[in-house]
């Protein structure tokens, strides 16, 4: 495969790696990035394992071309906690049990970080907001407290 | 919750998931998270016949091959899956038995380079008609129950009512799909996988290569979801990478993409349900007459276990004057059915529940009250003979369920409404059934180390259920120590002792009496002293437990009789459901549950597997469809095989009643299958209140309630 450099801000830091230009973000930011956090599920959009948040909008890292993250904002999951302290919501999902295997809650997490930031962008709330993440452990009602948990926390900080 | 506030430091508490803060990080490193430099990526070539033979194949000349670890049947000791009856080979045998058989396996440093070879190769066959409904294929295993004088019991019955009851496969969808990465040092497999048991794989890997115990160790790595569907599947991972492993001296790296899992990997086996009863007028239950039907697949794998619960759960929490339960699981040309959690105990549950909501219907009684007129309680006779020990409370268990549900109320809507209301009450044991648990001969350790902290060494693997966190309350209630002095050593076969596979819903109750045992005799050994202060004078401690069954529990394997759980789980669930009135699609608004699971060890994480059961059920009666085509699934992609989202999520009320089982760890019973076993029916009833429907199978379509 012929590499080109790609430029991006991950988690506040430049970054410069070498990658095709359509290949998916998610194995740029796996292998280039060491970001392991972002996770492959079904590689087709459905899952939404690979969740990131690119320029202010979430978006399964899966389904973007290498070239379109040129010059783009990105948070993984590696950038939420800050000095070792848990992220309200990261803290959340552990309390209420919104984390069983794991495999789903990076971009769980991304997708409820995103919600909590955007309410008025998912009329139907949680449940709506959340549609494109799946969870096949909890049934999602612990995530919804989670959401609700980090939620009052953050607006009462 | 009901229960009275704990009296332990950290039994009974919610206790943090111990794992938990390295996975809302995006710490915790999965399979396919682990960097394997200088590696080569694997690649399976299957079968695209479901049956005949293969006549050649071709390897085409424009692939350079010399690059190519190329594996087959012909490099292993001996071609065998090995689990129960070593009917299933590593590799096709020179005749295919279902699509996408493994035929050889294939690694190349470039994993763009290895998918291309694969799909490279040309196979010839000679096509044969396969199998692909439950029946006309040869008998795989059946079992049979008798319990009392069935025809009298039919002839003194007042109705006799019979009905057919079907439900589909379904599919894990686990999110992280199956991975290995193996390596071969110094005449050492040693395989990192993503798996539910590790004593599975290393003696699988053991007998297809012919190496010794001490040469093969297996090696869990932080396992995103199982279900079941990581308890033997993987084992044909770990042969095919510590194959090419050996082959090539070098790393490999052997990672499903989501639809090679979905296709190739094991389901809940489909089943068909005949069932007759025959009952008094005012609805006490007299006769059973159960044939309870299931598609093995093609090789035998954990079928007859999951026939044998399946029975055995066929008569539900009700006493029977008379029953006969008889169980078929028929080989078909499906790639093989496997572990799901309940085992079989959902299909037949689903089946004799709707059956007596249909019944109650036809008595004009309510189906709640139906149940409640044939509870079981202490002392009563299961139709293998066993005598209920324990009381199961089931009555309180119902009103409670009913009252927090406002269930007479939903009941009193009128029939196709577009609303409606079921019920369902099941059991589940715990543990392997029958003398299983004594075959396994589970063995714990826990050790006083030197860094003044307690190891726990167990085979049992933390999948996400809450093994590593629980384990940790007991030991550390136990010994007396902040739960930070104890250590729960990752599951690693050169490591810990074989405690047995995580299954059954018996990590709790079964394997942690041991670890509590372990852990009450090291208590005892330190008798005072403080670990670190114990190590300094006498060195590492080490104590161990091996189970023994419980005084009184005995089952005779060849008549089938006896006691075949030590204990028993119990649910109530009712189900709200409406159907739209233009698309006739099914949703489940909400489910309210009460459990008896004995003692609760950590009520978040209890609850977190009664509402991640109840949602995998939802599912598995509404949306979840495996497409079969020759025998394997179609629609191996989540685009096209749906599971429940965020928005398809019913509103879920778990509440638990406790009833301590002495011989579980700390009163505690097994929890994860029991929520499996009861949405299902409840929603179908529910269903053909909502829409004047009578269905009987699952999943219930929106194309079911248009015809």
């Amino acid at each position: 495969m012929i590499h080109t450099p790609i430029q991006f801000s991950l988690n506040g830091e430049k970054r410069s790696v070498a990658a095709h230009p359509m290949e998916p973000l998610l194995d740029v930011l796996r292998r280039e990035c060491g970001a392991t956090g972002t996770k492959y599920g079904c590689g087709e959009g459905e899952c939404g394992a690979c969740s990131v948040i690119i320029n202010g909008e979430l978006a399964m890292s899966c389904m973007i071309p290498a070239c379109q993250a040129a010059d783009a904002t990105i948070e993984t999951i590696e950038g939420l906690a800050r000095d070792g302290e848990l992220h309200p919501v990261q803290q959340a999902f552990l309390e209420t049990g919104g984390a069983q295997c794991g495999i789903c809650t990076p971009g769980m997490v991304l997708a409820a970080v995103q919600y909590i930031r955007h309410p008025e962008r998912s009329p139907g709330g949680a449940a709506e907001a959340l549609e494109g993440n799946l969870c096949r452990c909890t049934g999602y009602s612990a995530i919804f407290r989670a959401v609700e948990l980090a939620r009052s926390r953050m607006e009462s900080a | 919750m009901t229960s009275a506030a704990p009296p332990y430091r950290y039994v009974g508490h919610s206790v943090l998931r111990r794992e938990g803060a390295d996975k809302v990080t995006g710490r915790a490193i999965y399979i396919d998270d682990r960097a394997t430099p200088g590696c080569l990526h694997a690649k399976t070539l299957r079968s695209t016949i479901p049956a005949g033979r293969i006549r050649a194949i071709h390897f085409p000349p424009h692939i350079p091959w010399h690059e190519f670890t190329i594996a087959d049947a012909r490099d292993l000791a001996e071609n065998v899956v090995a689990l129960i009856l070593d009917d299933q080979p590593v590799f096709c045998d020179g005749i295919v038995r279902h699509l996408h058989e493994p035929i050889l396996v294939l690694a190349h440093p470039d994993h763009g380079k290895a998918e291309e070879a694969v799909r490279a190769i040309r196979v010839d066959y000679d096509e044969e008609p396969g199998v692909f409904d439950i029946g006309p294929g040869p008998v795989m295993k059946s079992y049979r129950i008798d319990h009392g004088e069935i025809d009298a019991a039919f002839a003194e019955s007042d109705v006799v009512l019979e009905g057919t009851y079907q439900t589909g496969a379904q599919e894990h969808v686990y999110i992280e799909p199956n991975g290995f990465i193996a390596e071969w040092k110094n005449g050492v497999a040693t395989l990192r996988g993503s798996l539910q048991c590790p004593y599975y794989v290393h003696k699988a890997v053991m007998r297809a290569l012919g190496l010794p115990a001490e040469k093969v160790n297996v090696i869990q790595e932080t396992t995103g979801g199982g279900f079941g569907g990581k308890e033997d599947f993987p084992s044909v991972l770990g042969i095919h990478a510590a194959l090419l492993a050996r082959k090539s001296g070098k790393t490999i790296r052997l990672m499903y993409n989501r639809n090679e899992d979905m296709a190739s990997s094991t389901k809940r086996h489909p089943s068909r349900s005949l069932i007759r009863t025959g009952c008094s007028r005012d609805g006490k239950l007299l006769a059973l007459d159960f044939e309870f039907l299931i598609d093995g697949g093609a090789y035998s794998t954990l079928s007859a276990v999951v026939l044998s619960r399946g029975i055995l759960h066929g008569s539900g929490p009700y006493r029977w004057k008379a029953a006969r339960l008889v169980g078929h699981c028929h080989f078909t040309n499906s790639p093989p059915y496997g572990a799901f959690r309940g085992f079989g105990a959902p299909q037949s549950q689903f089946a004799i529940e709707l059956h007596l909501s249909r019944l109650a219907d036809q008595l004009g009684i309510d189906p709640a009250e139906l149940r409640r007129r044939n509870f079981l309680h202490r002392g009563d006779v299961l139709p293998t003979g066993q005598i209920l020990a324990e009381d199961p409370n089931l009555e309180a268990m119902l009103d409670r369920a009913l009252d927090i549900s406002d269930y007479h109320e939903k009941r009193k809507k009128p029939r196709g409404g577009g609303s409606g209301v079921g019920v369902s009450a099941t059991l589940h044991g715990t543990g392997f059934t029958g003398n299983g648990e004594v075959y396994l001969a589970s063995k714990v350790a826990v050790e006083a180390r030197a860094d003044g902290k307690a190891t726990i060494l167990v085979a049992s693997t933390e999948i996400g259920q809450g093994t590593e966190t629980i384990f940790s309350q007991m030991v550390a209630e136990a010994l007396g120590i902040p739960i930070g002095d104890v250590v729960f050593h990752r599951p690693e076969t050169d490591r810990v002792p074989n405690s047995g596979p995580t299954v059954a819903s018996r990590t709790c109750s079964v394997v942690g009496r041991l670890v509590q045992r372990a852990a009450e005799q090291l208590r005892d050994r330190l008798s005072g002293a403080s670990i670190a202060d114990h190590v300094r004078r006498h060195g590492v401690a080490r104590e161990e437990a091996v189970y023994t069954p419980p005084p009184g529990l005995v089952w005779n394997e060849d008549s089938y009789r006896g006691s075949a759980y030590g204990a028993y789980s119990w649910a109530i669930m009712v189900a709200e459901t409406t159907v739209d009135p233009v698309t006739r699609a099914p949703k489940v608004e909400a489910i309210w549950n009460t459990t008896d699971v004995g003692t609760i060890i950590n009520p978040v994480l209890a609850i977190g597997q009664m509402e991640g059961g109840i949602a995998q059920a939802v599912g598995w009666a509404t949306c979840e469809q495996v497409v079969l085509r020759k025998g394997a699934m179609a629609n191996g992609q989540m685009t096209n095989y749906i599971i429940p989202t965020s928005a398809d999520a019913p509103s879920i009320v778990v509440e638990f009643i406790e009833n301590p089982y002495a011989e579980g760890a700390y009163g505690s019973k097994g929890v994860g299958e029991l929520p499996m076993d009861g949405p299902a029916s409840a929603i179908v009833a529910a269903i053909n209140h909502a829409a004047d429907a009578g269905l009987a199978h699952i999943p219930a379509t929106p194309e079911d309630l248009l015809s």
